[in-house]
């Protein structure tokens, strides 16, 4: 067991390295970029911690993990304490760990970092989860004992697996529907590998299934079985609607349904979840990115993840194509520098015009325009306006749009006593999560519109909390 | 695990196969597809719904063996299963009692269009079916067809088999023969789906015909089913399969449906390299 070092020793310690794979070499594999700390290293981290007696980082967390209590075990070296602990509010501990941005939630809100570096809590989460994991003993949280109600939970992905957990916990008999023949929803068909290794979500899911949540692969709700048939025939007692924000948008540009064209979606689905980086053992295509010139076209994380498939698909040249500047993009900052690390080239300050393509319907190229910043817009940000006599064309053979999702209507249209906002999401009271429909709640981005793991899954544990109580109660306040 | 209840062969390369899947037998409408997918590192790809009985839960669906994992289908017989399934996916076809309805099936699109003549027919309308293939033997489901029908038309490129011509000919000479008609669906190849939209668009003849572009989850997410209809981007697998002729762009759908062409080479040649037997399979 470490000794707490007084709070001045401790910030002399720098913050811990995450050791990472070479640039130019994962470049070309799909194998995870971070490789994780060891275990002397996660306990020096540890000893960072000022264990403040007001832990802000747990504040800052979307599901309220018990941060310094977690930090606290490590640093005396009780690892699967620290891991039993940690899934007490976090069934994604080693999901988390690796995709959280944690600078804007835990590590954003840490004291140490309002003159130090903050401590790595995303670092240290990954590693406990990753040595639980490693050992085989799970520490489990005990469900509650069985309270004879069911839930039905529409979709796998972090808000949908948090939901389930919690009110498995609570004694509820949960069933998770997803409408792919894989669990995990955007973590296994949105993250890649090399982000997240799918093996690392599966034993997630796996541990879940140990816990007693129920699961149903290859169902579409709103196709396959309605919200009233699951509530009137099947008997559940509740529904927790977490579908998320699928729906690709496209920049409806001249010439975007050429061969060539992707939607980020498609590009990485094909590429994730369909393994179409393994031509040789998966049967799934993916338009050959081999020695071509690829461009994506946005800004975001999603962005991020397609450029650096394409380039270790093997791609000539990788680019990302965004209208605003480099700090301007929505990305996290540690996926921007892995992604120039491994040869991204970044074409900033430039929108696209057009697709341009032969005679055989294939992309060609993107004409696309330069760009300088002006006034915010109604997003706060700087609006970017064309600079007039600034058009060039930039050769591609793929081009991936990944310039945001929107709601997918499927439940919602076959449903129409949930309420929906003009875009198409579902309307939610923000403290409870209820619909308009009585018994049916709904979280994550299918409310929110797309944002993070994280907050999905707090979203799911507040939905939780909600549906706990009414299966309790039968209370259904309707709004004055 | 799907299980395969029955299967036969109804043409050369086309199979019939009877699928248990209790959910979707029970949800499904004309119209309406599946996403199957054959084994764990298969790809996912859409076949319309031919059939289905919600009493023993299950569907049925027309494979016609062209790619790696259509002829992988049709080596599977009764007693074996799919990996996945599921559905029913897309917008069921819209069935009304228009007054007569021509409905037109080309080699397997008939398998296709076969729910919705029994539910126009069912609707009241006079249905004038209009069977097309390349020879007799590709004619597929004639007698089903026939007995939902009021009218029954077989057209054979070569004349092997009802009259010689193309659907598009028996079409023509009804609209010539000032039969009143005043709907059109048709399902088929691409090029012949084009020319019945050409054949009734003089007239205005509301006519519609049933997509099958390139897909993936089949649930709006992957946006690669992309159609323009009307000049607006559709998405296939939620917005349709089936779409008004007249608007559709078959050029941008065609151009779409090429992009893999390589790659399904590819594929295919592995299949008939490890099974050498997968050619041409005929039903007995």
């Amino acid at each position: 067991m470490a000794d707490k070092l007084p709070p001045k020793q401790r910030t002399k310690i720098p913050r811990q390295a995450m050791p990472e794979q070479p640039a130019l070499e994962r470049a070309r594999n799909f194998a995870e970029v971070n490789l994780g700390l060891d275990a002397a290293v996660a306990e020096k981290e540890a000893q960072r911690c000022l264990t403040c007696a007001d832990p802000k980082c747990s504040h800052g967390c979307p599901v309220g993990v018990q941060v310094r209590e977690v930090v606290d075990l490590v640093r005396d070296g009780d690892y699967l304490r620290a891991a039993a602990k940690l899934r007490e509010d976090n069934v994604l501990p080693a999901v988390t760990g690796r995709v959280c941005p944690q600078e804007n939630q835990c590590e954003g809100a840490c004291i140490l970092g309002k003159r130090f570096a903050p401590l790595a809590i995303g670092h240290i989460e990954r590693f406990v989860a990753d040595y639980e994991r490693a050992t085989g003993e799970i520490g489990l949280p005990e469900p509650a004992s069985p309270t004879g109600k069911k839930v039905a939970v529409v979709g796998s992905g972090p808000a949908g697996l948090s939901c389930a957990g919690d009110l498995t916990l609570k004694g509820h008999e949960v069933t998770v529907m997803e409408a792919l023949h894989e669990l995990g929803g955007v973590l296994v068909y949105g993250i890649p590998e090399f982000r997240l290794p799918k093996e690392i979500v599966r034993n997630e899911i796996e541990n879940m299934r140990k816990m007693g949540v129920n699961f149903e692969t290859n169902v579409v709700v709103g196709k396959s079985v309605t919200i009233d048939q699951l509530m009137n025939d099947e008997g559940y007692d509740a529904v927790f609607i977490a579908t998320g924000a699928g729906l690709p948008k496209f920049l409806n540009l001249p010439g975007e349904h050429l061969g060539g064209v992707y939607s980020a979606n498609e590009f990485l689905t094909r590429v994730n979840l369909m393994k179409a980086y393994d031509p040789e053992h998966y049967d799934s295509p993916v338009y050959t990115c081999r020695d071509a010139d690829v461009v994506v076209i946005g800004g975001g994380n999603t962005a991020m993840d397609a450029v650096r498939s394409a380039l270790r698909l093997g791609a000539k040249s990788a680019s990302i194509i965004y209208r605003r500047g480099e700090a301007e993009m929505p990305a996290r900052k540690e996926e921007q520098h892995h992604a120039r690390d491994e040869g991204v080239t970044f074409l900033t300050m430039h929108n696209p015009l057009q697709f341009l393509g032969n005679d055989q319907g294939l992309l060609t190229g993107v004409e696309v325009q330069q760009m300088e910043l002006g006034e915010p817009d109604g997003s706060g940000r700087a609006r970017p306006i064309p600079i007039a006599g600034s058009e060039k064309v930039v050769p591609a053979s793929v081009a991936i749009v990944a310039v945001g999702t929107g709601a997918n209507p499927l439940v919602q249209s076959s449903t129409p006593e949930i309420n929906t906002n003009k875009w198409g999401y579902i309307q939610a009271d923000d403290d409870n999560l209820r619909t308009s429909k009585r018994g049916v709640f709904a979280g994550g981005d299918i409310v929110s519109g797309a944002a993070t793991v994280i907050l999905a899954m707090g979203a799911g544990r507040t939905a939780a909390a909600s549906i706990h109580e009414y299966l309790t109660t039968g209370d259904w306040p309707t709004a004055e | 695990m799907y299980r395969i209840l029955e299967a036969r062969f109804l043409a050369p390369d086309v199979k019939l196969l009877r699928l248990e899947a209790p959910r979707v037998a029970k949800m499904r409408q004309p119209g309406q597809f599946v996403i199957v997918r054959v084994h764990d590192q298969g790809e996912r790809i859409p076949l319309t719904i031919a059939d289905s009985d919600p009493e023993t839960g299950s569907v049925t669906i027309v494979v016609q063996g062209v790619g790696k994992t259509t002829k992988m289908i049709n080596q599977l017989d009764e007693g074996d299963a799919l990996l996945d399934v599921v559905g029913p996916l897309g917008a069921a076809s819209e069935v009304e009692d228009f007054g007569t309805s021509v409905v037109i099936g080309g080699g397997v699109g008939t398998a296709i269009a076969y729910p919705t003549a029994v539910a126009m027919k069912q609707a009241g309308n006079h249905v004038i079916s209009i069977l097309g293939a390349r020879n007799r033997q590709l004619v597929i489901l004639e007698e089903e067809v026939r007995a939902t029908s009021d009218e029954l038309f077989v057209m054979t490129d070569d004349g092997s088999g009802g009259e010689q011509g193309f659907v598009t000919t028996k079409l023509q000479q009804l609209l010539d023969d000032k039969r009143e008609i005043n709907h059109v669906l048709a399902i088929g190849p691409v090029p012949m789906m084009k020319a019945v939209a050409e054949v009734t668009r003089p007239a205005g003849i509301p006519t519609v015909v049933s997509l099958n572009p390139i897909m993936v989850d089949g649930t709006g997410m992957c946006g690669g089913c992309r159609v323009l209809v009307g000049g607006e981007t559709k998405f296939a697998c939620v917005d349709g399969p089936e779409f008004d002729a007249h608007l559709v762009d078959f050029e941008t759908l065609v151009q779409r449906n090429r992009m893999y062409r390589d790659q399904e080479r590819a594929g295919l040649c592995q299949l008939e390299m490890a099974h050498p037997k997968v050619g041409p399979q005929h039903h007995p």
